[in-house]
């Protein structure tokens, strides 16, 4: 009897360095996620959510890290984004989870960034949210969007 | 809507992607915070802003805004009309303030 064949699903993994205070060149690894997404054909809102997590992780590390990575593992089923960053790490995870708490100097804050919103919009787009940190090392935040869900 | 439609009532002007007049506007978000408009601005909204450095773009193409009207005659950076022109953000200006250019719109969407 023949053995039934198991569709291969590879995810696809992308992976895009991103350096702190590069004001340049942010958002662009975002915008290559998103562009992503809409060439496999997600649905809109879906593309949405993980272009809101994707950027607020990756103007987290421009912002408050001297150097990270954005990594992205595509499935139908599952989104991964980790990005992970040498830097200052987190003291408080509880405080920085709070709307409104930010640590960005002022002039960031000129820019519209800093308003204590990131961490929060990332949060409230995931279906898996884990922040890891670790004082004078770095952060490693992984977020999980579940396309179905 | 289309872009084209509102250019008048804002009393705006395009900064660049001039080519693009006939994007669909719904909706208008007004906020100098970028996460706030990442968060909330609907999509096919201009976004009403004082911000004029080249991030805006990102955050208006991430979300899926039909343009960005910078308010109260401030003038955006050459980066940004750079950005936007690779990114097919149409940039506007405008002398309102942006109570009085969100006011307008708001008629205008209205009807």
């Amino acid at each position: 009897m023949e053995k039934q064949k198991k569709p291969v699903t590879k995810d696809i993994k992308h992976e895009y360095s991103i350096k702190g205070m590069d004001f340049v060149a942010a958002g662009e690894a975002s915008s290559n996620i998103k562009h992503t997404l809409q060439l496999i054909g997600f649905a809109p809102a879906v593309i949405r959510r993980a272009a809101i997590a994707a950027y607020e992780a990756e103007m987290n590390i421009v912002i408050h890290a001297w150097e990270g990575v954005l990594i992205t593992s595509i499935s139908p089923e599952r989104i991964e984004i980790i990005a992970a960053d040498t830097g200052p790490g987190i003291p408080d995870i509880d405080q920085a989870m709070k709307e409104g708490y930010s640590t960005a100097p002022d002039h960031i804050r000129e820019m519209g960034f800093g308003a204590g919103m990131g961490l929060p919009n990332i949060r409230n787009v995931s279906d898996e949210f884990t922040l890891d940190s670790s004082l004078g090392r770095g952060t490693t935040l992984t977020v999980v969007i579940y396309p179905t869900a | 809507m289309k872009l084209k439609e509102t250019v008048n009532e804002l009393e705006a002007e395009f900064k660049c992607c001039k080519l693009l007049p006939d994007r669909d506007v719904s909706w208008c978000y007004c906020s100098d915070l970028l996460s706030d408009v990442m968060a909330n601005a609907k999509k096919d909204s201009i976004w009403i802003t004082l911000q004029t450095h080249p991030n805006i773009v990102a955050v208006a193409s991430l979300i899926g805004l039909s343009a960005i009207l910078i308010s109260r005659g401030a003038e955006p950076d050459p980066e940004t009309i750079a950005k936007a022109a690779q990114e097919n953000i149409p940039i506007l200006t405008t002398k309102l303030p942006t109570f009085e250019a969100a006011g307008r719109l708001y008629s205008l969407l209205k009807k």
